[in-house]
């Protein structure tokens, strides 16, 4: 029998005992409904885990610092790499080379100094870094309050929680509750910081002040190659002050004020590699570290790989999210096994529904056996008729496991409001998952069928025909 | 049916043939011999009936013919076909091709219409929709019930059920029908119907029936030959000659 006969056939004799097999359809339904559920919990969780350590930076970012930098230190890849003094110069050059990489979408010096801040005429110090424009999606950035940066060589600043406090003098004793960051960014929004700081200056010959007030100079002359140390003062503009710290992966030599990347490079503040490369008859800046952004967290590995072979050292945290993947892998292998049980058990409640069947339509076999009908017919016929309740019992699921999802992530969402937390949305239902839940209903319907189709072809037609 | 095995016919003109045939069952531990030893020729375009009181073996005989059943020993060759020898598939396209039964109780399925009762052997030889719906009006209009196409058996009487059941058993051009106590549930008038149909078929298309009954008295109307079974052994075989006109 043809294709379109059987199908239409098999639909014809659904609809005969409409209220059993719909019974049996949602039976399966619910069963793909729990599998969608359980397994959409698992991808929106990891799409959500994954969006929020994307956007945490961690998992994009190396940080590539020459080998010069390890002096000393005694470890491994310094002891079987290339002698760190002789290694090569993370310097403007090797920063362009890593930025053109494929994958990798931005590379920029970690510029980070400890200098002087006045507010109010009051100093303090504190350690600085810059950041690229991109660093505004970064999840640290979350809840802050002013905005950030209006452009990359903008004179402004963005403060750390903690360094507001400080400025305001208002840090809480230890153990008492952080203060709301709204409540300390309103006086400090809009109010000018003065930072001072050494400048590195290219010639021997004292430059013309850039700056305002240059109060001192000094000069070296070395080997031949010389430069000055101009101290200098830059005006800058709080816009933001960040209610988390973006650099808590430093540990003890984090930042607590950060400036645009642009304007941090235009000040050529003097930085502790510059003694080291004196000897180096190029006025090209040297970076003691960059951070290379890659596109894809996926491809940290290769372009670690790239930059090692340029001959630096490098660290990313990949091996943390190999973990994560693993961890995800078994979650869902555990919810698809829940998930499948309630399918398994709507499985018996075909094999019950199509025996059922054979049993009321014994009769009708047989004429069919009478007229023409082979095994083979009769088998297709049953098949078909599990492979309908299949897939519609699956297009059923879907939409039911999505409505289940829905209803949960709605419901969570208002517990999350009520705690004040942010909503989430952590629940996902891929194409893939539609397509894979109707063709796994499909094939476990089929399975399903298999016993009762087998045995309605092995009637004995005359035994049929005689059956009442 | 290409794969069929062809037995040489011992005359050109003949239909079916069985020789020595058996079908016994066992029931415990007793054999119960349905039918045990028939042999029988029926040459093509004979109208037969096969005649006997109730257990006599005459439905089992005609199951044997069918290909519905298999022989216990014997063989039965029908279209020089040695239907033993024949497959599960090939019986099935046997009896879609070569055979077109009608029962005592109709056996129409009663949740199709009877268009579609109609042309299901057609789907089963996967002939094209559109063909399939004009054989099928046109096998319907043949037997009288043009304007019930649509309806379900259970809205027809016994009669037009029968002649549903007719019209499907044609609808393929089968070359043998065989008809299983064809009036037993209709009254006599439905009955003398349905007999003319049959012997109209016979004689029109040169089909060869085999008709099981156990009322002489048809047989006798419209049988051209009686065989008279007893205890699934075959006790007498006369040719007859039918009425001329069936009265009712």
């Amino acid at each position: 029998m043809k294709l379109p006969d059987l199908t239409e056939l098999a639909l014809r004799n659904l609809r005969e005992s409409l209220l059993r097999n719909s019974l049996t359809t949602v039976g399966i339904s619910v069963g793909v409904a729990s599998l969608v559920a359980m397994l959409s919990l698992g991808i929106g969780l990891q799409q959500m885990a994954s969006r929020r350590l994307v956007k945490s930076g961690l998992f994009d970012t190396i940080i590539a610092s020459s080998r010069r930098e390890m002096r000393g230190m005694g470890r491994e890849e310094e002891r079987n790499g290339p002698i760190p003094g002789q290694s090569r110069i993370l310097d403007e050059a090797a920063r362009l080379e890593i930025e053109g990489m494929p994958n990798v979408s931005e590379a920029y010096p970690d510029i980070r100094f400890a200098t002087e801040l006045r507010f109010e005429d009051k100093p303090h110090l504190t350690t600085i870094s810059a950041l690229p424009q991109s660093a505004k999606g970064n999840d640290s950035f979350d809840g802050m309050q002013g905005s950030f940066f209006s452009s990359d060589t903008a004179p402004e600043a963005i403060l750390q929680k903690s360094f507001a406090e400080e400025l305001l003098g208002k840090t809480p004793p230890l153990g008492a509750p952080d203060p709301n960051v709204a409540d300390l960014a309103k006086p400090l929004l809009g109010k000018e910081l003065t930072m001072r700081y050494a400048q590195r200056a290219a010639s021997l010959a004292p430059q013309a002040a850039q700056g305002s007030d240059p109060d001192s100079n000094s000069g070296n002359d070395f080997a031949g190659v010389s430069y000055s140390v101009v101290s200098r003062e830059q005006k800058l503009e709080i816009v933001g002050v960040s209610d988390l710290d973006p650099e808590s992966m430093r540990g003890p030599t984090r930042a607590k004020v950060f400036l645009p990347l642009k304007l941090a490079e235009s000040l050529h503040v003097m930085q502790p590699t510059d003694l080291r490369e004196l000897s180096r008859d190029s006025d090209q800046p040297v970076y003691s570290s960059i951070s290379v952004r890659v596109k894809n967290p996926a491809q940290i590995q290769v372009v670690e790989d790239a930059i090692k072979k340029m001959g630096f050292t490098t660290f990313s945290i990949a091996d943390a999210s190999r973990g994560l993947r693993q961890f995800f892998g078994v979650l869902y292998a555990f919810l698809g096994i829940f998930g499948s049980l309630a399918l398994m058990v709507a499985s018996i409640g075909i094999v019950n529904t199509l025996v059922m069947a054979i049993l009321e339509r014994r009769r009708e076999i047989g004429i069919m056996k009478a007229i023409g009908a082979s095994d083979a017919d009769v088998k297709k016929l049953f098949f078909a008729e599990a492979g309908a309740m299949g897939i519609l019992g699956g297009m059923l699921g879907v939409v039911l496991g999505w409505a289940i999802g829905q209803l949960i992530n709605f419901g969570t969402n208002i517990y999350l409001k009520r705690q004040s937390l942010p909503a989430e949305h952590f629940w996902a239902v891929p194409w893939w998952l539609v397509g894979f839940a109707i063709g796994f209903a499909f094939v476990v319907s089929l399975v399903s069928g298999l016993y009762p189709a087998g045995r309605a072809a092995r009637l004995d037609p005359v035994q049929a025909l005689r059956y009442e | 049916m290409t794969t069929a095995p062809i037995v040489p016919a011992s005359s050109t003109t003949e239909a079916i043939r069985s020789e020595n045939v058996c079908r016994h069952y066992r029931m415990g531990d007793t054999v119960i011999r349905a039918v045990d030893g028939v042999s029988l020729e029926v040459p093509a375009g004979q109208f037969v009936a096969l005649l006997g009181s109730s257990g006599s073996g005459k439905s089992s005989m005609l199951n044997l013919i069918a290909g519905l059943d298999t022989p216990t020993s014997g063989s039965v060759i029908v279209q020089n076909r040695e239907l033993a020898k024949l497959s599960r598939e090939e019986l099935a396209k046997y009896r879609l091709h070569v055979v077109g039964m009608v029962f005592q109780s109709f056996n129409l399925i009663a949740s199709m219409t009877l268009i579609e009762n109609v042309e299901l052997p057609l789907r089963f030889a996967e002939v094209d929709r559109g063909q399939r719906e004009s054989m099928a009006r046109e096998a319907l209009e043949r037997v009288g019930l043009k304007a019930r196409v649509h309806h379900r058996p259970s809205e027809l009487s016994g009669g037009e059920q029968q002649r549903a059941a007719l019209a499907r058993a044609l609808i393929n051009r089968p070359k043998l029908l065989l008809a299983d106590e064809p009036t037993g549930n209709l009254d006599s008038h439905t009955g003398t119907e349905i007999m003319n149909m049959l012997r109209g078929f016979n004689r029109q298309l040169g089909m060869t029936v085999v008709m099981v009954t156990h009322e002489r008295g048809l047989a006798e109307r419209y049988a051209q030959r009686m065989v008279f079974l007893a205890d699934g052994k075959m006790v007498d075989d006369r040719p007859n000659r039918p009425a001329p006109e069936a009265q009712s």
